[in-house]
C-alpha cells in the first residue's frame, strides 16, 4: 500500500468521496486500492445489509487498474474531481455488459447492450463501478421490499426498512460499502431513503440528468440523483451526471450554474440574506415529534446562520399525492409494456387448457414476472386512462400539476429555497406497511410535490430521532437553480456536524468494519 | 360463409355511399423517427436496430428532424394548417409487433390538419377530397406466419417477428367523410391514392412503392338513403395495399352493405381485412378491447415546434405539384386528353418528358413508349422503368427515324439490339450495318425489276388502283434486305406507272 | 366536467387485466379490488380543483423538442438484438401462434 501505514482499511473507506479523490491525486491511495477496499467492506457487510443485486468485481478492478495507469502517466487532466472514486448504480440504470434486472423477475438475466449516458460519464471519469443496487421492483415503492430478490437492511437498525425505492443505493452509502452511489427518484425514491438511512440524497431538476438509460417507471417524473455522505460529494456527482444530452428529449439545453461552488461557499457556514421559506402544508400533523423536533431544531441552525425564515403557503399540495397516483401508474403502465415475453427477459407460456397464443403468452409472463405493487399500479394506470376516465382522472391531475408548479412559482418569489422534514417518520419494521398501501404511499408526501413540479430538492441528515434513527430534512429550490439549495445545505450540515462534533455517520455501529479491522 | 351481394349498379341507386381513407405513407428518410437507426429494404432481420427501435429498457426517442421537415412538405401539399406546436401521443396496446407496445402517433395536436386534395378523374372532372389531418407516428415490425397455409395468420404455428420496420416515419393522412361520391366512389378513392403517391414521389419523400408496403390504407365506408341522412354505421377495411385493392374494397363493401341494408339489416361497426386470393373482405377477428387505446402525451417527448419562418422557407421549395406538371406537360407536348391519360397510366410521363428532354420530338417519345416498348414491357410483364433502355437511346433512335437514316423496321431493330444488351443505337446500328438505301439509282432499278416480275400488279397500278402497292414495296423491301424507305419506294413507284 | 368516482368491481378490474395483458389470478382481483377502492377514495380529490380555466401541465420544464439530423448509427447487430430472447428463429423473434383457435 502507498498510503501511510497507520490509516487502516476501515479509516480509507470512511473517508468522504472527495477526500478519497485527494489521496488519489496526491498518489496516496490508488484506485485499485479504494475498489479492493470497498470490495472487503461489501463482503463484509453484504450478509447483514443486502444492499446489492450484483458486484461487478472484475469490471471494477479492470475499470481502476485502467485509471491508474492513466493517472501514473499523468494522463489524467481534465478529468472531474471525483476521478478514481467507485461508485454503486442502482439497478434501475442501464449497465452495458452488467445485468440489469430493476429488481424484477421479468428482467432476471438481462444483460444491456448499451451504457445509459450517465453511466458513460461515470466510466469516462474512471469511476469504477463496484456494482448494481436493490430497489424496490422498477423502483415501486417506499421500503425495497418490493423487490423480488432480497430484502435491503437499514444499517442503523438491520430490522428496519432502509426505505425506498432506492433503499440498496442508500444502506451501501451508509454501510461503507461505497463512497458514493446513484439513485433514480421518481416520488421520493432518492431522499426518502437517504432520510432513513442519515445519507444525503439529491433529486436534481428535472431534465437536468440524462434519463437515457435510466429505465424508465414514470418518465414525467423520474430523475438520476447522486446518493452521498456529504452534500459536497453529491455536489461532486451531481456536477458530473448533469448536462445536456440528445439522446434525451426532456434534457435542458444550457448550462445550469454550479453546484459545487454553492456547496462551498455554503460550507463557510454564512447564510446572511438567504430567505428560507417554510412550507406550511408540510410539517406538524401527521409527522412524529422526534421528527418534528429534529426539523425544527435545524431551522434555528438556518437562522443561526444568518438565514431570514418566512412562513409560505403551497395550497395544493393537499392535492399532489392524487395526483401522482394518477400521473404515475397511467406512465407506469405504459412504460412496463415492452416487459411482454418477446424480446428479452422472462417468458411464460399459458398453463395447460389456455389457448397457447401470444396475448396469453404475454399475459401469462407479465401475471408471472411482476410483483403486487407493480401490477396494482398497471391496472391503476391502464384506468385512468381509460376511455372515459382520462378526462375526469388523468386530465384533472395534469391540471393539479399545473397548480402545483404555480405554488412553487409564488412561493419563490418570497423565498430562496423551501423546506420541510423529508419524511414523515423514521425507518419502519419490515412488514409493518406491505398490506397496506395506501400508508406506504404516504410516507412519500412530502417527497411527491418535487416531483410534480420539476424542481430541484434534496435530503441531508437532520439528526437523530428519539428511537435512534436517522431523520431527513428536505431543500426545495427552483427549476434550474439546484445551486440555491445546495448553499444552505453544505451550510446545515457544517452546523450540525460542528454542534455533534462530527458526522453523523460516524455514530453508527459497524460491526462490518470492526471484522474487518481485526 | 359467403356474403350477400347486391349489383353494384342497383347497390349505388338505392344508396348513398360515403367513404373515408386512412393512408400510411413511408417516408424515405435516412434514419428512423425516433432513432438513428438506418432504414433500407430488405436488409437481414433484425440487423436495422438501435436499443430504441428495439424497446430495449431505458431507451428514449429523439425526433428526426428530417420526417418532421418531410411532413410539413405534405401537409403544404394538402393545403393544410400546418400547427407550429404539435405533440406526439402513445396510443397503447399489445401486439407482438410492437416493441414497446405503443405506437408513437399524434392525437389532439397533429402537425397537419384541415386540408384538401383535388383530385382528376378520368373524364378530366375534378373532385376535392377534404382532409381531417395528416399526422406523423412510427411503423411496427413485421411478423412473418409459420405452420400454416401460404403464411397466412389463420392456422399459422407461430409467427417470426423482424424489427427493421419499427420505427420507420409514417404519415398518416386521413380524409373526412367523402360526401357526393356516389357510383364514383371506388373510382375517386383510386384516383385519390394515385394522386398521393404522385405527389409523395414528386416531393421526393417516400419511395412509394405499394408492392413494398411504402403505401397502405385503410378504407373506411357506410351507406345511408339519402344525401341528407345521418351517416350511417361504417365498415373498416385494414391495410389494403394496391390501387386495384381499393377500389375493389370499396366496390365490394357497397354490395355487401346494401345487401343486408335492404333486407332491414344491421352493418356491424368492425376492422375487416381485404383478401386478395377471395376478392372479398372479411371481419371478425380484432378482439373487442382493441379501441380503447388509452392515447395520453408521450412524457419521453416534449413539443414539437415548427416555425412561421421554417414553414415559410419549406414552402418556398416546393416543387411543382403533379396536376399543375401535367397539365403544362400537355401543352407543351400538345398531346390530346387520352394520349395525356394514357401516358400517365402507364407511368410513361417522366420517360417521355426525359426522352424529349435528351433532344427528341415529344410525339416521337409518346410513340416509341406507349407503342413498341409498352408492348415489350408488357410481353415481359415489368414495368417500362424496368425496360434496360434509357430515355436516351430512345431519343437517338427517334432522331435517327427523323433524319431518315433507318425505316421504322430498322428502327425497332435498333431498340430490340439495345434492350438485347448490344449496346447504344449507334452501336447496334453500326454492329448490323443498319442503313436505309438511299441511292435513288439502285431503288429505281429495284422498282423497275419488281415491276417486270408482277406485270398483273404493275397492270393494276397503272389503272389507278394503288391497292397493291404493298406487292411491290414488300418485293423491293426484299430486294434491298430491308434497308429501303417505305416511303421512298412508294414515291419510285408511282413516279414509273405515271410514266407510262 | 363530471365528477367520476370510480368503484372497481371484480368485472372492471378483469377487463383492466385484459387491457394490460396480465392474467391476474381470482384472490389479486379480490384483494386488488379492496385496495384500489381505498387508494381510489383518497386520490379522487384531484377532480375538486381541476377547473376548466386551468392548462393540463404534462412535463414539468417547458422545451421544446430537440431535433437530431437524420445520420445514422452503427446498429445493434443481429446477435445483440437477439441475445436475450426467448426464443429465436433464422434471425427472429418468435411469437407463439397470434391468432386464437376460437
Ligand atoms: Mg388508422
Ligand atoms: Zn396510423
Amino acid at each position: 500500500m502507498s498510503q501511510q501505514d497507520n490509516s487502516r482499511q476501515d479509516d480509507l473507506v470512511r473517508l468522504s468521496a472527495a477526500e478519497m479523490a485527494d489521496k488519489i491525486r496526491n498518489k496516496q491511495v490508488s484506485s485499485r486500492e479504494l475498489v479492493e477496499a470497498e470490495l472487503k467492506v461489501i463482503e463484509s457487510a453484504e450478509p447483514s445489509i443486502q444492499a446489492f443485486l450484483h458486484i461487478s468485481k472484475d469490471e471494477a478492478l479492470a475499470q481502476a487498474d485502467a485509471f491508474d495507469k492513466k493517472h501514473a502517466s499523468g494522463d489524467t487532466e481534465g478529468l472531474p474531481e471525483l476521478a478514481g472514486v467507485p461508485i454503486a448504480i442502482k439497478d434501475m440504470i442501464v449497465t452495458k455488459g452488467i445485468e440489469t434486472t430493476a429488481a424484477s423477475k421479468i428482467l432476471e438475466g438481462w444483460v444491456p447492450p448499451y451504457d445509459a449516458t450517465v453511466i458513460t460519464k461515470i466510466k469516462a471519469a474512471g469511476m469504477p463501478i463496484l456494482g448494481k443496487t436493490n430497489l424496490d421492483e422498477f423502483a415501486q415503492g417506499s421500503s425495497t421490499e418490493h423487490s423480488a430478490y432480497t430484502t435491503t437492511h437499514n444499517p442503523w437498525d438491520t430490522e428496519r426498512v432502509p426505505g425506498g425505492s432506492g433503499g440498496g443505493s442508500a444502506s451501501a452509502v451508509a454501510s461503507f460499502e461505497a463512497p458514493v452511489a446513484l439513485g433514480t427518484d421518481t416520488g421520493g425514491s432518492i431522499r426518502q431513503p437517504g432520510a432513513l438511512t442519515g445519507t444525503v440524497g439529491v433529486k436534481p431538476t428535472y431534465g437536468g440528468v440524462s434519463r437515457f438509460g435510466a429505465i424508465a417507471m414514470a418518465s414525467s417524473l423520474d430523475q438520476i440523483g447522486p446518493v452521498s455522505r456529504t452534500v459536497l460529494d453529491a455536489a461532486l456527482l451531481h456536477e458530473l451526471i448533469g448536462g445536456y444530452d440528445e439522446h434525451d428529449s426532456t434534457s435542458i439545453p444550457k448550462p445550469l450554474p454550479s453546484i459545487v461552488k454553492a456547496a462551498r461557499e455554503g460550507q463557510k457556514m454564512d447564510l446572511k440574506g438567504v430567505k428560507v421559506g417554510l412550507i406550511k402544508e408540510i410539517s406538524g400533523e401527521g409527522f412524529q415529534p422526534g421528527v418534528q423536533a429534529r426539523f425544527d431544531e435545524a431551522l434555528k441552525a438556518l437562522q443561526n446562520m444568518g438565514a431570514e425564515v418566512v412562513e409560505v403557503s403551497c395550497p395544493h399540495l393537499s392535492y399532489a399525492l392524487g395526483a401522482y397516483y394518477i400521473i404515475m401508474p397511467s406512465e407506469v403502465s405504459s412504460n412496463l409494456a415492452r416487459y411482454d415475453g418477446m424480446r428479452y427477459g422472462l417468458r411464460v407460456m399459458p398453463p395447460t387448457g389456455t389457448d397457447q397464443t401470444a396475448a396469453n403468452m404475454m399475459a401469462a409472463t407479465r401475471e408471472a414476472g411482476f410483483g403486487d405493487e407493480v401490477k396494482r399500479r398497471i391496472i391503476l394506470g391502464t384506468y385512468a386512462l381509460s376511455a372515459g376516465y382520462y378526462d375526469a382522472w388523468y386530465g384533472s391531475a395534469q391540471k393539479v400539476r399545473t397548480l402545483i408548479i404555480r405554488d412553487y412559482e409564488n412561493a419563490f418569489k418570497q423565498c430562496d429555497v423551501l423546506v420541510s422534514p423529508t419524511s414523515p417518520s423514521t425507518a419502519f419494521k419490515f412488514g409493518e406497511k406491505m398490506d397496506d398501501p395506501l400508508t406506504m404511499y404516504l410516507e412519500d408526501v412530502a417527497t411527491i410535490p418535487a416531483n410534480l413540479a420539476g424542481v430541484p430538492a434534496m435530503s441531508i441528515p437532520a439528526g437523530l430521532s428519539d428511537d435512534g434513527l436517522p431523520v431527513g430534512f428536505q431543500f426545495f429550490a427552483p427549476q434550474m437553480r439546484d445551486d440555491l439549495m445546495y448553499k444552505p445545505a453544505a451550510a446545515l450540515e457544517a452546523a450540525l456536524d460542528q454542534a455533534r462534533g462530527g458526522p453523523m455517520l460516524q455514530s453508527l455501529k459497524t460491526p462490518w468494519l470492526e471484522s474487518l479491522a481485526k | 360463409m359467403a356474403d350477400t351481394l347486391m349489383k353494384f349498379a342497383d347497390a349505388v341507386k338505392k344508396y348513398d355511399p360515403v367513404f373515408g381513407l386512412e393512408v400510411h405513407v413511408e417516408l424515405s428518410t435516412n434514419t428512423k423517427l425516433f432513432c438513428p437507426a438506418h432504414i433500407e429494404f430488405g436488409g437481414e432481420p433484425n440487423s436495422q436496430l438501435t436499443p430504441v427501435s428495439l424497446g430495449l429498457p431505458g431507451s428514449l426517442p429523439v425526433v428526426n428532424k428530417t420526417a418532421i421537415d418531410y411532413a410539413v412538405k405534405l401537409g403544404l401539399a394538402l393545403h393544410c394548417d400546418i400547427a407550429e406546436w404539435s405533440q406526439f401521443a402513445r396510443k397503447n396496446y399489445f401486439y407482438p409487433d410492437m416493441p414497446r407496445n405503443y405506437q408513437i402517433s399524434q392525437y389532439d395536436k397533429p402537425l397537419n390538419g384541415n386540408g384538401y386534395l383535388d383530385v382528376e378523374l378520368d373524364d378530366g372532372e375534378i373532385f376535392r377530397v377534404p382532409i381531417e389531418r395528416a399526422h406523423v407516428e412510427d411503423d411496427a415490425g413485421k411478423n412473418t406466419h409459420v405452420g400454416g397455409a401460404d403464411g397466412r395468420i389463420e392456422g399459422a404455428d407461430h409467427s417470426l417477428c423482424d424489427y427493421n420496420r419499427a420505427g420507420v416515419p409514417l404519415i398518416e393522412i386521413v380524409t373526412k367523410p367523402v360526401e357526393g361520391a356516389g357510383a364514383r366512389a371506388a373510382e375517386i378513392a383510386g384516383a385519390y391514392v394515385r394522386t398521393i403517391r404522385d405527389i409523395v414521389r414528386a416531393l421526393n419523400i417516400s419511395h412509394a412503392r405499394m408492392e413494398q408496403g411504402n403505401m397502405r390504407a385503410d378504407v373506411n365506408i357506410s351507406l345511408r338513403k339519402t344525401q341528407q341522412d345521418p351517416l350511417g354505421t361504417r365498415s373498416e377495411t385494414k391495410n389494403v395495399n394496391s390501387f386495384k385493392g381499393i377500389e375493389k374494397t370499396l366496390v365490394y363493401e357497397i354490395r355487401r352493405q346494401a345487401a343486408i341494408l335492404d333486407k332491414g339489416g344491421e352493418i356491424l361497426q368492425e376492422t375487416r381485412h381485404w383478401d386478395e386470393s377471395t376478392q372479398t373482405t372479411a371481419g371478425g377477428r380484432v378482439k373487442s378491447d382493441a379501441n380503447d387505446y388509452r392515447y395520453f402525451p408521450d412524457p419521453d417527448l416534449v413539443m414539437v415546434h415548427v416555425t412561421k419562418s421554417h414553414i415559410e422557407e419549406l414552402a418556398a421549395h416546393m416543387p411543382e405539384m403533379p396536376r399543375e406538371r401535367r397539365a403544362r406537360l400537355k401543352a407543351e407536348w400538345k398531346f390530346s386528353d387520352l394520349e395525356m391519360r394514357d401516358a400517365v397510366n402507364a407511368g410513361a410521363l417522366d420517360l417521355i418528358e426525359e426522352t424529349v428532354k435528351a433532344g427528341t420530338d415529344a410525339a416521337g417519345a409518346r410513340k416509341w413508349w406507349m407503342g413498341e416498348l409498352s408492348r415489350i414491357a408488357n410481353e415481359q410483364g415489368v414495368s417500362l422503368e424496368e425496360l434496360s433502355i434509357t430515355p436516351h437511346n430512345v431519343a437517338d433512335v427517334q432522331n435517327m427515324v427523323t433524319t431518315g437514316k433507318l425505316n421504322d423496321k430498322l428502327a425497332k431493330q435498333t431498340v430490340a439490339g439495345v434492350l438485347a444488351g448490344e449496346g447504344t443505337p449507334a452501336e447496334v446500328v453500326a454492329k448490323h450495318g443498319y442503313q436505309v438505301v438511299s441511292d435513288d439509282g439502285a431503288l429505281e432499278s429495284a422498282v423497275v425489276e419488281a415491276l417486270d416480275k408482277n406485270p398483273d400488279v404493275a397492270e393494276k397500278l397503272r389503272s389507278g388502283n394503288m391497292k397493291p402497292m404493298g406487292a411491290i414495296i414488300g418485293a423491293v423491301m426484299r430486294a434491298t434486305h430491308g434497308q429501303a424507305d417505305a416511303k421512298a419506294i412508294s414515291k419510285i413507284v408511282i413516279q414509273k406507272v405515271r410514266q407510262g | 366536467m363530471m365528477w367520476i368516482m370510480p368503484t372497481f368491481t371484480r368485472e372492471e378490474i378483469e377487463h383492466l387485466g385484459d387491457l394490460a395483458r396480465i392474467a391476474l389470478t381470482d384472490e389479486e382481483v379480490t384483494r386488488m379490488q379492496g385496495q384500489l377502492n381505498v387508494i381510489a377514495d383518497a386520490i379522487a380529490k384531484v377532480q375538486e380543483v381541476a377547473s376548466d380555466d386551468i392548462p393540463p401541465t404534462a412535463n414539468p420544464v417547458p422545451l421544446e423538442a430537440y431535433m437530431r439530423p437524420d445520420v445514422a448509427v452503427t446498429p445493434l447487430t443481429q446477435e445483440q438484438a437477439l441475445a436475450d430472447a426467448p426464443a429465436t428463429e433464422d434471425g427472429m423473434f418468435v411469437a407463439p401462434r397470434i391468432m386464437g383457435e376460437e
